[in-house]
């Protein structure tokens, strides 16, 4: 299992829960984990969202693997001038 | 509208071309003489991008009249090199890597080459108000002011 | 890719050579947006709504459609709502569509209503009075905090997203909330907390180059299209899209781009030059004026934002909490969020949380400027910790250090940050003799940190040796400051040949694989690390190649400066073998030797920066003068550092024009007061000192030389470290941007 973090913003849509716990090896099949715990988050994924491994910020990848016990955390999608 | 017929000098070359009364001297140098190195940047006299000079005197080519050029001598930097030489300020200009995008440099060049046959020891509060007039977003200047500077001095030295 | 797997010494990156695209533009060579012209071609010209909000009741055009010199006139019923390839425009495509061109409603002083195109640009200009458009004037609004009150025009119903609480005002279209901690409880410890509110106005990305472009498009379906832009893969996306056609029958070419700064990375007249051509079957082309540019073209957000910061005596920040409102004009977009996630991003806080806004007002579609959001952030919370510094008498550099983030801390977005580089810029900065500098009477000294994420983005690059052993690299991110002499430096590195054999060419999108933007500080970053990996694979061919020649297994042969030569004694003893030398019969050795790389780089790294100005400030006349300023900024590894000083010194002043003079006035009736460079006066010359800069360099482990972005960071610090350097200069805390003459003058007045 793979501890998520999310904003704050979100509890309104995970029952008041900043943690949420998912099974998944890659950051794709961590988003499709996530709705599928909590399907009101569909709409801040569809958004945009950066997943942070470890403190690596991956923008929009959904291949990147995630190595056991890592650090998540997600982020709103970032943009840039 | 009729148009009026216009003869003058570019960098050395005579010149004609037909234009609206409305036009002005930056309009007729690219679109009719295909000289694109002048630039409109604000069409109101305010950024200098369209630097160039008439009998020797600095102007912007937006503020000017396509008609006005008559029998004037237009100096732009299409003309500031010396066949396939360089003229010392383009050279510091890009040994200086005073530009980013470079859409001003053709105007800071026309300006600084006005500047230094004014005033060959320009100090840098000099440098800085004679190039006042022409607009740079990318550099902040400091590398434009030091390649201007430092082509007065190699110029002084070599004279 | 691990730290000791970093190259860390180097032949090429780090010289300073001549940029390859020099001699074009010191000769007037270059060709920007409007320099090009085709035959057959048309000029266009655009109408825009004189009202800030009204309804278009009417448009007739039959008067211009009349006229002899008049070939094309188009409106909104011109362009896609639903293109056969993309059925139903929605989300960003609709945003950028009714921007584009309006739709039912005039949403801002200067938005689109109707385009012509005619035989010169002249009697484009005089078509334009012959349309008549009846239009319903709306009340309208400007300003963030009016926009949010409960009795403000609504812009547009059902634009807000899943995130606005229940009970905003419809204008609130995006809210965001994060942190960590608990922050009553951290003000709780504090010995000292101020709390204050803070106002920037929108400024523009000030791009000397107005947009133009070109644009040909048949009934076929078949188009071209050049224009200035900083991403004409997302041109050419966006364009398809608008007008109703595959994307891959629409090739674009990025001309060389006169400034962008985040303005260029959306469309404005490229589709209008499209539907236009369509409709007179001949090239069109449209060029903005300033005025149009301003009116019409992506300012940044403006900002309304209350800070409040708790503090212990020995300067230990206990507590941390910020609410941002932007106003990103009449769509959503502006950066609330990211103002809110980076504004406390350079320090270590136990308790910390932010909330930003985005809101829809009556004014032009905010675009992306320089790390958007940031500075304005940045600016209040600096300006408290200022304050703070002021009241504790605290040494303001000490105080960063002591609450800065490294590796290892807790972001207060959330994640720990991996390697950094702020401590390494506040140490340069109190090591620095700019601080230790005394200070004449009326002179004040200001800092600031700054912070900014870095992206990396989808890049594909290609690199093709020729016979004689030189090299071309095509690249698909517009050169907006020099980066095709990094490119250049970057493949030389990995090739070892000379970085005058290369040739780098900002391909067209017919051309190449599709590239993101260059946005983000990406491009030294993302296109770097392709054309590294670019390179790398054609080393792979070359070595295959040799190990061919001599008989020996492919992994028996090594690269090593510009040559094949045995891995090891064992490998067999051969004379290295030059790149040349293989690449002089390729076609009868196997083909072509090419090297392409295709990916989304995710390691980009941040960045962060630290700057310290002095300011004077004329108590008789209210003008701030600056003094002297240094820049100290994380680069990563700078790879033509000339360039790299460059992004510092170039966002250093872009932040003195917003500090000091920038801003978008607008009247009572709605309309932009200032739309020409004469009133909105960014900085010249004559009003700034050198500015000086050094380079930090904590290498990026995402990148395969270390490289960090370097041109969005240096605009974040500025805002906030004028700020402080007028407040300490004056006796006054300024609170509102930017700080002009007579705002000095009331706040002297008004402190007595």
């Amino acid at each position: 299992m793979v501890e998520v973090h999310l904003w704050s913003g979100l509890r309104s849509l995970t029952g008041g829960r900043q943690v949420v716990e998912v099974e998944a090896k890659t950051t794709g099949e961590l988003l499709r984990e996530l709705v599928r715990a909590h399907p009101q988050l569909q709409a801040p994924i569809d958004a945009g969202v950066s997943i942070a491994i470890d403190g690596r910020v991956i923008a929009s990848g959904l291949t990147e693997p995630i190595p056991p016990g890592a650090e998540i955390y997600l982020m709103q999608r970032l943009r840039g001038g | 509208m009729s148009k009026l017929h216009v003869s003058t000098t570019v960098n050395g070359d005579a010149v004609e071309y037909l234009c609206d009364p409305r036009e002005t001297l930056l309009d007729c140098l690219r679109d009719k003489l295909n000289l694109t190195g002048a630039k409109e940047g604000c069409g109101t006299g305010d950024c200098g991008a369209c630097s160039v000079t008439v009998d020797g005197r600095l102007v912007c080519s937006c503020l000017m009249l396509g008609v006005e050029a008559e029998g004037k001598q237009i100096e732009t930097v299409e003309g500031i090199a010396d066949g396939d030489i360089l003229h010392p300020l383009q050279k510091k200009m890009i040994e200086y890597a005073a530009l980013q995008c470079g859409i001003c440099t053709p105007g800071i060049l026309v300006a600084a080459k006005s500047l230094l046959e004014n005033n060959p020891n320009p100090s840098e509060e000099e440098t800085r108000y004679w190039l006042a007039g022409n607009l740079c977003r990318c550099t902040g200047y400091d590398k434009i002011i030091r390649a201007v500077m430092d082509t007065a001095a190699e110029m002084r030295e070599a004279s | 890719m691990a730290l000791d797997d970093r190259k860390s010494d180097f032949n090429f990156v780090g010289t300073r050579p001549d940029r390859p695209d020099g001699l074009d533009k010191v000769t007037g060579r270059a060709k920007f947006g409007a320099d090009v012209s085709a035959p057959g071609m048309l000029h266009g010209a655009i109408l825009r709504s004189p009202h800030a909000h009204a309804r278009i009741v009417r448009i007739n055009t039959a008067k211009a459609e009349a006229h002899q010199d008049v070939k094309a006139v188009i409106t909104r019923a011109d362009f896609s709502d639903k293109p056969e390839f993309r059925p139903g425009l929605e989300g960003e495509f609709w945003n950028v569509l009714e921007n584009v061109m309006a739709g039912e409603k005039a949403l801002y002083d200067g938005h689109a209503v109707a385009a012509v195109a005619a035989t010169s640009a002249l009697a484009a200009r005089d078509a334009l009075k012959l349309i008549e458009v009846e239009y319903e004037v709306l009340p309208h609004v400007t300003d963030v905090d009016k926009a949010m009150a409960p009795d403000a025009p609504v812009i547009r119903e059902g634009a807000a997203d899943y995130s606005v609480p229940e009970g905003m005002h419809p204008n609130v279209v995006r809210y965001h909330e994060s942190g960590h901690g608990d922050v009553e409880a951290g003000f709780a410890e504090a010995d000292l907390i101020v709390e204050d509110s803070f106002v920037t106005e929108a400024t523009h990305q000030g791009y000397i180059e107005p947009h133009a472009c070109m644009g040909s498009l048949g009934a076929d379906g078949r188009g071209e299209l050049w224009c200035t832009t900083q991403g004409h893969w997302y041109a050419q996306k966006y364009c398809a899209a608008l007008v109703g056609i595959e994307t891959a029958q629409l090739r674009v070419t990025a001309s060389e781009i006169g400034g962008g700064f985040g303005g260029k990375t959306t469309v404005f007249i490229e589709p209008v030059a499209l539907a236009l051509s369509r409709k007179a079957n001949r090239p069109v082309k449209v060029v903005m004026s300033r005025s149009e540019v301003f009116r019409a073209t992506g300012p940044t957000a403006s900002a309304s934002m209350d800070i409040k910061i708790g503090m212990k005596k020995d300067g230990t920040i206990t507590a941390a909490e910020g609410i941002f409102r932007l106003q990103g004009g009449a769509f959503p977009g502006a950066p609330g969020d990211m103002t809110a996630m980076c504004a406390f991003a350079p320090y270590n806080l136990t308790n910390v949380r932010q909330v930003g806004y985005d809101v829809m007002a009556n004014r032009p579609k905010q675009a992306a400027y320089r790390a958007p959001g940031a500075p304005m952030g940045a600016f209040a919370v600096e300006s408290v910790l200022d304050e703070l510094c002021n009241q504790l008498g605290l040494d303001p550099v000490e105080v960063r250090l002591k609450n800065a983030a490294y590796e290892g801390t807790k972001a207060n977005y959330g994640p720990t940050y991996p390697r950094i580089g702020l401590v390494e810029t506040l140490e340069a900065a109190k090591a620095h003799p700019h601080y230790a500098a005394p200070l004449k009477p009326g002179q004040g000294r200001g800092i600031s940190c700054g912070f900014w994420f870095n992206h990396g983005g989808e890049t594909s690059v290609s690199l093709a040796l020729s016979e004689d052993g030189s090299a071309q690299v095509m690249v698909g991110t517009p050169d907006i400051g020099g980066s095709r002499a990094s490119m250049a430096l970057m493949a030389a590195e990995v090739l070892g040949i000379p970085y005058e054999n290369i040739r780098v060419t900002i391909a067209d999108t017919a051309t190449l694989g599709y590239n993101d933007v260059s946005h983000g500080s990406r491009v030294t970053y993302a296109s770097g690390l392709a054309t590294i990996k670019a390179a790398r694979h054609a080393i792979e061919r070359l070595c295959e190649r040799a190990a061919a020649k001599w008989g020996i297994p492919v992994d028996a042969v090594k690269w090593e400066n510009g040559c094949a030569v045995p891995s090891g004694p064992n490998a067999g003893d051969f004379d290295p073998m030059p790149l040349a030398d293989i690449t002089a019969d390729m076609g009868a050795t196997g083909g072509p030797i090419s090297g392409h790389f295709e990916a989304t780089p995710e390691g980009a790294g941040v960045s962060f920066g630290t700057h310290i100005v002095d300011a004077e400030v004329d108590p008789e006349t209210g003008k701030t003068s600056i003094i002297r300023y240094t820049v100290i900024q994380d680069a990563g590894k700078a790879i033509h550092p000339d360039y790299v000083e460059g992004q510092y010194q170039g966002g250093a002043v872009q932040g003195i024009g917003w500090a000091l003079n920038e801003e978008y006035i607008y009247g009572e009736d709605g309309r932009l007061q200032n739309s020409i460079f004469l009133d909105y006066r960014i900085p010249v010359a004559s009003d700034l000192p050198m500015i000086d800069t050094v380079i930090v360099e904590v290498p990026n482990p995402g990148h395969p030389f270390g490289v960090r972005g370097v041109g969005e960071t240096g605009i974040v610090p500025p805002l906030a470290a004028i700020a402080n350097a007028v407040s300490n200069a004056a006796g006054v805390r300024m609170r509102q941007l930017p700080m002009t003459p007579p705002r000095i003058l009331a706040a002297l007045k008004d402190n007595g």
